[in-house]
């Protein structure tokens, strides 16, 4: 048995998304090194549309595929949906990932919704 | 291609190894406490294997236990020790930070019953101070268990001046020397050394079988209730294959011992220099008193199991002190013991190189690592903020 599903496999290994956004309309960061896992989410927001989505993550395999899937769910949606985001549907989308790897979509999450925050906070 | 740089979590089994368990199994399947011929045939093996793995470490046959490896072993030594100290009111242990669980965890549930454990710094370097060990010693010390080579950095300890020191004080002394049988010489009598923890898996024999070195004289209670087997000390009828096949692997790997560390050494220390050219790297533990198979490394700004996943996907096996590979919180006790920081502990790198390990292979390790290592802190936040000046480089 393969420690990861082919998905996160394919999303570590081929991460979508990844690089900075310089003029970015939001910057969202969670996690510290100490822990292991820090991810940092750029976002372009067009007329409560996510246009363009970006992401930096320092961590293991499932953090790093977790950042890839996420900025995947919510590129080219609304704001509203995005907030909607769970952990769960980042995990599902990756066909599961191990128990004591559940935290990486977690912080996902946490991290679009750092994001967003930072967006309303702007406008 | 597809290199095996993972010996210190477990080795290939040698031919000799296979062969000999084989044969065993074939031709010596009786019970050694029957006594009838084929029983006492297995003894007879059984028995001969005991002074061949004693002599390896200059020990009397009856002074080995065999058992089920060396958490075990280690296990059995330290629990006896406890026990025979607390029967004279002393309860006090002196160890090291950053010893094997096997050790560490077995302390830990003896404080929980009322001992004091010292756990003695390991430097910057991982290599222990003989004078704050002699320092800790006080009239309640029941027992020094002192590594004799770090699984994880693969530092020597002076396990010669600590037999010493504990012999001058009348104090036994265990070694866990798991990563040192069957790759250092060892000689319990010269070094005194009370009590040795060994595995066969990590010198090229099968799982699940190992040994305890128990000086005569020195007490020991058994873990396992049950037969009379190993004179009483470990119940339940002996694993002649394993120990078949660890008295062949030992034979072969102290045979070729000097050869080895002549080959392993020199590619290792080139493994080291082709590393050490990563910008904000260091080389965890001393780069003299170590194992000659150990290389460990921390790169500063990314995360040790994504690391291991990208290397593997090039055919390297390799292992990581970061948290992510375990399922544990924190990095490395090894690491952060020799004072490295959590963000760098996560970031590291062991690799622990077999004797058939080339320069070809060297040298792909080499790019293998560069290139990883740059892909991951292309995308890595906490790389772009120390490229920015945001923050400090630690490494
Ligand atoms: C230093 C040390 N002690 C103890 C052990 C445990 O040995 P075993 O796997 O045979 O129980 C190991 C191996 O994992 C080790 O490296």
């Amino acid at each position: 048995m393969a420690l990861y599903s082919d998905k996160v496999m394919d999303h570590f290994i081929n991460p979508r998304n990844v690089g900075v956004i310089e003029d970015a309309d939001a910057v969202g960061e969670v996690g510290n090194a100490k822990c292991g896992d820090i991810m940092r989410m750029y976002l372009k927001i067009d007329d409560d549309i996510i246009t363009d989505v970006k992401f930096e993550t320092f961590g293991c395999a499932s953090a790093i595929a977790s950042s890839s899937m996420a900025t995947e769910l919510i590129k080219g949606k609304p704001v509203s949906e995005a907030r909607k985001l769970t952990n769960q549907a980042v995990a599902e989308a990756l066909d599961g990932l191990p128990d004591y790897k559940m935290h990486c979509s977690v912080l996902a999450q946490e991290a679009i919704e750092s994001a967003l925050e930072n967006y309303e906070n702007k406008s | 291609m597809n290199i095996y740089a993972d010996n210190a979590a477990t080795t290939k089994m040698s031919k000799a190894a296979i062969d000999a368990m084989v044969d065993c199994m074939n031709n010596t399947y009786g019970n050694p406490s029957s006594l009838y011929m084929i029983g006492q045939r297995a003894k007879e093996k059984l028995e001969q294997a005991r002074a061949e793995i004693a002599s390896v470490i200059n020990a009397e046959p009856r002074e080995i236990i065999f058992t089920s490896g060396g958490s075990e072993a280690d296990n059995q030594a330290i629990i006896s020790a406890a026990e025979n100290g607390r029967k004279r009111g002393k309860v006090h242990i002196i160890s090291s930070a950053f010893e094997h669980h096997a050790v560490l965890h077995t302390l830990g549930k003896l404080e929980k019953n009322g001992f004091r454990v010292t756990l003695l710094p390991v430097h910057s370097n991982g290599i222990i101070d003989t004078g704050e060990l002699e320092a800790a010693i006080d009239e309640e010390t029941c027992l020094v268990t002192i590594m004799t080579v770090n699984n994880e950095i693969g530092t020597i300890q002076p396990i010669s001046e600590i037999g010493e020191i504990c012999r001058k004080h009348g104090v036994p002394f265990h070694t866990d020397a798991v990563q040192a049988v069957g790759h250092l010489p060892i000689d319990v009598k010269a070094q005194n050394i009370d009590m040795l923890s060994a595995s066969a898996h990590k010198f090229h024999g099968p799982k699940g079988t190992g040994f305890l070195y128990v000086k005569r004289g020195i007490p020991l209670l058994n873990l396992i209730e049950g037969g009379a087997q190993e004179r009483g000390k470990r119940a339940g009828t002996e694993n002649l294959a394993g120990v078949m096949g660890m008295s062949a692997a030992l034979r072969e790997s102290v045979q070729s011992m000097a050869a080895v560390k002549e080959h392993v050494i020199k590619i290792r220390d080139y493994i080291i220099k082709g590393l050490s050219e990563i910008p904000h790297s260091a080389l965890n533990g001393d780069p003299e008193t170590r194992i000659y198979g150990n290389i460990n490394f921390s790169f500063e700004g990314i995360e040790g199991e994504s690391l291991l996943i990208l290397l593997d996907r090039k055919g390297i096996s390799a292992s990581s002190g970061s948290a992510c590979t375990s399922g544990a919180l924190d990095p490395s006790h090894v690491l952060l013991a020799i004072g490295r920081v959590h963000d760098v502990a996560h970031g590291s790198l062991r690799l622990s190189l077999g004797e058939e390990i080339t320069y070809e292979e060297a040298d792909y390790i080499i790019k293998s690592v560069k290139e990883v290592v740059e892909y991951l802190r292309g995308f890595s936040p906490v790389w772009s903020d120390l490229i920015a000046g945001k923050k400090e480089y630690i490494l």
